[in-house]
C-alpha cells in the first residue's frame, strides 16, 4: 500500500508537483523531498512545535499534517518568510536579545510569534508567553524570546523597525 | 515515529463520504484537522487501512445564525470559534474555552466535530455542548438524525455515534441577554489537560441564579453535569451557605476517577473549587 498519489502545492511561492506516500507528514515532505532543513523535527506528536510552518496563511503542525492535505495549498517555511522579509523584525530583534542559543526551535518560534503579532498587535507580556507555549526552548527559559517579540510589538504599535544588529553598508 | 501505511481518499460530498465510510467499514478513519489522530497514528497506536478526508465536504462548514440558534459546522476549527464575533455574541462560553485549547498551530487545524466525535472527557467542547444544551446532527446511512448531547456522550471516547455515521453539524441555542457564563480548567502548564474543569451557565437576575447548568469535565469517563448542585443553587439567593451546599452535593454526586498524576480525591476536592470560584464569578 505505498501506493504515491500526486499532489500539487505551492511552497515559498514556487509551485511544486510531487509524488507522495500519503502517511508522509509535511514536515518530512519539506526536509527530504524538497530539502528546506529550516522546519525542525522534534517530538513527531505535535508537542514540541519545532516543525512550525505555515498552509494557507496560518501555521500549523508539520507533524500532524500530511504532505498530501497540503494538494492544493500554499506551504511557507521559515526559508521563504526570511527571504520575503516578513520575519525580518523578528530576527534582528531575536539577535539583540539573544533569544536563542542551539537554534532548534527558532524557527518554529519564529512563525508563531510572527502569527501573534500579525492577529494580536496589541499582546501583553501575559499574552505572549500564552501564544508561544506550543513552542518548547530547552536552552533559553523564554525570558529572552518573550523580550524580543514584545520590542517588536512595541516598535511596531510606534511605527518604527527595529534596527539591524549589523548595520549593512 | 512514524505512520504505518494507509490509504486516503477527499470525497467532495457528504453521500460519497458516507458510501466510502461504509464500503470501508471499522478499517477507515475520518480525517477532519487530524491534530489528535495525527499523533496516534505517528506512536501507531491506530493503524486503519485508509483515511477518508472530509475537509472538502460544504455542508460540515461554517458558523451560522439559524433564528434562536447557531449552527456550528463539525468542520469549524477552534480558532474559527476562537475569533468569530457570532460566537463572542451568542455562545460566550465557548469563546472564552476556545483559547484553553493546546496551542494556536493546533487550533487552526484542529476541529469541533472532531473533538465531539473523540468523546475525550478532557476536552473543552463536548463540555460546553453539555452545558449549552446543544443538539448534534448526524448523517448515517439511514440519514439524518438528531441526538442531544446529553444522550451523545457514553463513555470514555465513546459517543452515539456508528461506525459508519458522520457527525455534520451542532445546533446550539443562543445565549439570552441575561445568560452568564464560567469556564475555568486547572492545568499544570497552559495548553495542557485540564486536571479537572469547570463549564457553567446559568440566568441572572441580581443575586439569583436559575436555568443552572454546571458540567465538569477531565474528572469521570465522560463530561459529567452535577444536577443536585443545579437544583440546589436554581432561584435561591447565591450567599456563602448555598456556595457550601452546591459544593457538598456537588462533590458527593460526582464520582470522580483518578489519571495518571492525580487522584480522585485530588479531583473531587478541585470539583468543589471550581464550584465555588464559579459561583462566586456568575453573581459578580
Amino acid at each position: 500500500m505505498s501506493l504515491k498519489k500526486r499532489i500539487s502545492l505551492t511552497v515559498n511561492g514556487l509551485p511544486v508537483i510531487a509524488d507522495v506516500e500519503p502517511r508522509t507528514h509535511l514536515v518530512d515532505f519539506l526536509r527530504e523531498e524538497l530539502h528546506l532543513k529550516g522546519p525542525h523535527l522534534g517530538c513527531e506528536q505535535g508537542a514540541c512545535g519545532a516543525c512550525t510552518v505555515k498552509v494557507d496563511g496560518q501555521i500549523i503542525r508539520g507533524c500532524l499534517y500530511l504532505a498530501i492535505q497540503a494538494d492544493g495549498s500554499q506551504v511557507e517555511t521559515v526559508e521563504g518568510l526570511t527571504k520575503s522579509g516578513v520575519l525580518a523584525d523578528l530576527q534582528e530583534s531575536f539577535m539583540w536579545r539573544n533569544a536563542m542559543q542551539c537554534g532548534f526551535c527558532s524557527s518554529g518560534m519564529l512563525l508563531a510569534a510572527a502569527e501573534l503579532i500579525e492577529n494580536r498587535p496589541k499582546a501583553t507580556r501575559e499574552e505572549v508567553r500564552e501564544w508561544i507555549s506550543g513552542n518548547y526552548c530547552r536552552c533559553t527559559g523564554y525570558h529572552s524570546i518573550v523580550d524580543a517579540i514584545v520590542d517588536v510589538l512595541v516598535a511596531r504599535a510606534s511605527g518604527q523597525k527595529i534596527k539591524p544588529v549589523i548595520a549593512h553598508a | 515515529m512514524k505512520a504505518a501505511a494507509f490509504d486516503y481518499v477527499k470525497p467532495k460530498a457528504l453521500p460519497e463520504a458516507l458510501s466510502l465510510l461504509a464500503e470501508a467499514g471499522e478499517d477507515a478513519r475520518l480525517i477532519a484537522g487530524g491534530q489528535t489522530l495525527l499523533a496516534t497514528l505517528n506512536m501507531r497506536l491506530s493503524e486503519p487501512s485508509i483515511l477518508i478526508d472530509i475537509t472538502d465536504i460544504s455542508e460540515l462548514k461554517g458558523i451560522t445564525l439559524q433564528g434562536d440558534h447557531l449552527r456550528i459546522g463539525a468542520l469549524v476549527t477552534h480558532t474559527e470559534i476562537e475569533d468569530s464575533e457570532l460566537i463572542a455574541k451568542h455562545a460566550p462560553l465557548l469563546k472564552a474555552a476556545a483559547p484553553h485549547i493546546a496551542h494556536r498551530a493546533i487550533r487552526n487545524l484542529g476541529t469541533w466535530g472532531g473533538s465531539l466525535a473523540y468523546g475525550d472527557p478532557a476536552a473543552e467542547w463536548p463540555a460546553c455542548s453539555l452545558t449549552l444544551g446543544a443538539i448534534m446532527i448526524i448523517h448515517g446511512p439511514a440519514g439524518e438524525r438528531r441526538i442531544s448531547a446529553q444522550d451523545f456522550f457514553i463513555d470514555l471516547y465513546t459517543t452515539s455515534l456508528e461506525p459508519d455515521d458522520i457527525l455534520v453539524a451542532t445546533e446550539i441555542p443562543i445565549a439570552s441577554s441575561n445568560q452568564v457564563f464560567y469556564f475555568h480548567e486547572l492545568a499544570r502548564r497552559h495548553g495542557d489537560y485540564a486536571v479537572a474543569g469547570l463549564a457553567a451557565v446559568a440566568k441572572k437576575q441580581g443575586n439569583v441564579l436559575t436555568d443552572c447548568a454546571f458540567t465538569f469535565f477531565s474528572v469521570g469517563a465522560t463530561p459529567v453535569m452535577a444536577i443536585q448542585a443545579q437544583e440546589i443553587v436554581n432561584g435561591q439567593v447565591v450567599n456563602q451557605d448555598l456556595i457550601t451546599k452546591a459544593v457538598s452535593a456537588a462533590r458527593s454526586e460526582i464520582e470522580a476517577i483518578a489519571d495518571i498524576t492525580n487522584s480522585a480525591e485530588a479531583k473531587q476536592h478541585l470539583i468543589g473549587v471550581l464550584l465555588e470560584r464559579g459561583l462566586k464569578h456568575l453573581v459578580s
